[in-house]
């Protein structure tokens, strides 16, 4: 909620100043007419006050209630219930008070359509004002709100972008080419290529993409060839997959992020050679995917060791087949499992 | 003769470093390790001058191998970790190489240590660089510990409560009591907030092993673990604990 009209300094003073001055002019126009200065203040200060009351009754109004449909009809009712009530029960307050002298109650009767029209020609400036005052605040709020997301939009872009790059195995990469460079060229060569296709491909894929699991495999192979290369005979993999796998279909790295994390987990869980196993089954209905990670089970905390993309994938799934438990993992004899189940479409 | 030692996961990345290294005649690299715990070793058995540090490595880190050494060698960092993540670098003058470097880059970071051997002026405080290196990810959930040679890896969540011990803080587990050379400030700020609460400046106590809160003289309590551990819980400790546990 933005600060309402009647709390900014501004209007206060504005308002307190047009208030004194009208009164003031009435007052002093009312004497000049011959009635006593008693008279006259009682008139100008009780209807008046009573005018400012029905201003800020206005104000108050538009903020808690700004109308879209019919806004003018509202503002008209508004406004002449408001002038009206307001002569009514100023006259009923001031008679009295000045003693239904015959002088004033003949002035009063005289002045009242005059008296109407001012109703209703200030309570009237006052709902524009406010309604003015509201609509532009509104607008405002809903500039920013539209730029926090915007910008919210922005940065998770770029989390995407810098996530898809991987700078940490980029730069890893870079530096055994680097070394290759001197000592064995031609595999400098082959590692640069590699790494070519492999961020190519990254880049021309989009998220909402499905590619068969024949590509998405290839795709993976140029990452673990790559991966081989940096770790040496340190890293084995196994890729299980048949002829009638490699026509089901999946959503675009997807698959990427789960190796990833086999990898990483394995290779910076333990000292020994690291063997991970890449298994795609399939039926009718699903295609389903084990990927499997040594782990060291006596320092690594499983549930925590589930985190690194896995959440990403598991939300990935989620959003696309609105079922959960389509990633799943488990551990046992020191051997991280990740299954994912894609659902395929008929 | 200069010896240094080379510790890098990556045969690759340390063929580099000894690629470079081969055009400084005074330095001898007398070992080259896959890990940090063939680190440890090496640096034991040879007491080198300098170290080629990778931080990303299988089990402990760079900075956590570095922990378990009793006398601190020069160290030059050798990493693929984004720049910002190495602002502690920098503060603390210790130098590093962004993998890939370049062969000026690496004579640059030689000359630095050269010219400061050679006048035997101060390397580097390392330490002050380690006190600040968890702002680098991935080291609130272990504690590695070196007792009797033997290196352990204390996953947080069996950690009872840390004690201050002098120079050192004590690291308590179901297997005993580990001497861990850090600052009870270190671990205040470390360790996950929600988990660990420093209820007394000798104390921190991981708050799931506590099973019951008893009051103990004017204005203090005790906290009375799982394990029957009794822990002093000073008045401005008692007011955090309440506040972790929601009470």
């Amino acid at each position: 909620m933005h600060p309402g009209l009647l709390q900014t300094v501004k209007f206060k003073i504005i308002f307190a100043i047009c208030w004194f001055s009208i009164t003031e002019v009435q007052a002093i126009v009312l004497t000049r007419f011959g009635f006593s200065w008693r008279i006259a203040l009682l008139d100008s200060g009780i209807s008046n006050l009573l005018l400012a009351g029905a201003c800020l009754v206005i104000a108050k109004t538009f903020q808690y209630y700004n109308p879209q449909k019919n806004k003018y009809l509202f503002i008209i009712g508004l406004i002449v219930t408001l002038s009206v009530g307001w002569l009514f029960l100023s006259r009923g307050i001031i008679m009295p008070l000045a003693g239904n002298e015959a002088d004033y109650v003949r002035y009063f009767s005289i002045s009242f359509v005059l008296r109407l029209c001012f109703g209703l020609l200030i309570t009237g400036c006052m709902a524009l004002i406010s309604v003015l005052w509201y609509t532009i605040k509104d607008q405002q709020e809903t500039d920013r709100r539209k730029q926090e997301a915007e910008t919210l939009a922005r940065d998770a872009e770029l989390y995407r972008l810098r996530q898809q790059l991987q700078p940490h195995f980029l730069f890893n990469s870079l530096n055994s080419i680097n070394a290759l460079i001197v000592s064995k060229p031609t595999e400098a060569r082959t590692m640069v290529l590699q790494l070519s296709d492999f961020l190519r491909g990254t880049l021309k894929k989009d998220d909402d993409q499905w590619v068969s699991l024949a590509s998405e495999l290839q795709h993976l192979q140029l990452y673990l060839d790559i991966e081989k290369v940096r770790f040496g005979h340190r890293l084995l993999t196994i890729v299980e997959n048949n002829t009638a796998t490699d026509m089901t279909m999946l959503p675009a790295m997807l698959l990427q992020p789960i190796v990833e994390n086999a990898i990483k987990f394995g290779l910076y869980d333990t000292l020994e050679s690291v063997t991970i196993t890449i298994t795609a089954s399939s039926n009718k209905a699903e295609l389903t995917i084990t990927v499997t990670n040594p782990y060291d089970a006596e320092t690594s905390q499983p549930l925590a060791g589930t985190g690194f993309g896995l959440s990403s994938v598991k939300r990935r799934l989620f959003l696309l087949f609105a079922r959960h438990h389509l990633l799943q993992t488990s551990f046992n004899n020191n051997i991280f499992t990740t299954t994912i189940s894609i659902p395929q479409l008929p | 003769m200069i010896k240094a030692v080379i510790i890098d996961d990556e045969p690759l990345a340390r063929s580099i470093v000894l690629e470079f290294v081969a055009n400084y005649p005074q330095i001898t690299v007398v070992q080259e390790c896959n890990d940090g715990f063939e680190g440890v070793k090496a640096i034991y058995n040879h007491r080198p001058d300098l170290l080629f540090l990778d931080i990303q490595m299988p089990k402990i880190n760079g900075f956590e191998m570095l922990e378990l050494l009793e006398k601190m060698p020069a160290v030059i960092f050798t990493t693929a970790f984004d720049e910002y993540a190495l602002k502690a670098f920098d503060t603390h003058a210790v130098d590093y190489l962004l993998k890939p470097f370049s062969k000026e880059r690496f004579d640059k970071a030689m000359q630095k240590y050269l010219l400061r051997e050679n006048k035997k002026t101060a390397q580097p405080n390392v330490h002050q660089l380690l006190e600040a290196s968890a702002e680098i990810p991935g080291q609130s959930d272990r504690i590695v510990v070196k007792t009797a040679g033997k290196i352990r890896i204390i996953p947080t969540t069996n950690v009872h409560y840390l004690e201050a011990a002098d120079d050192y803080v004590k690291v308590v587990n179901p297997d005993g009591g580990f001497l861990k050379k850090k600052t009870m400030a270190f671990y205040e700020n470390n360790l996950p907030a929600k988990q660990f609460v420093r209820v007394h400046r000798s104390y921190i106590v991981n708050v799931h092993e506590i099973t019951r809160l008893e009051p103990y003289e004017k204005d203090s309590h005790l906290a009375i673990l799982k394990s029957g551990a009794k822990i002093p819980v000073s008045q401005a400790g008692y007011i955090k604990l309440k506040q972790v546990l929601g009470i």
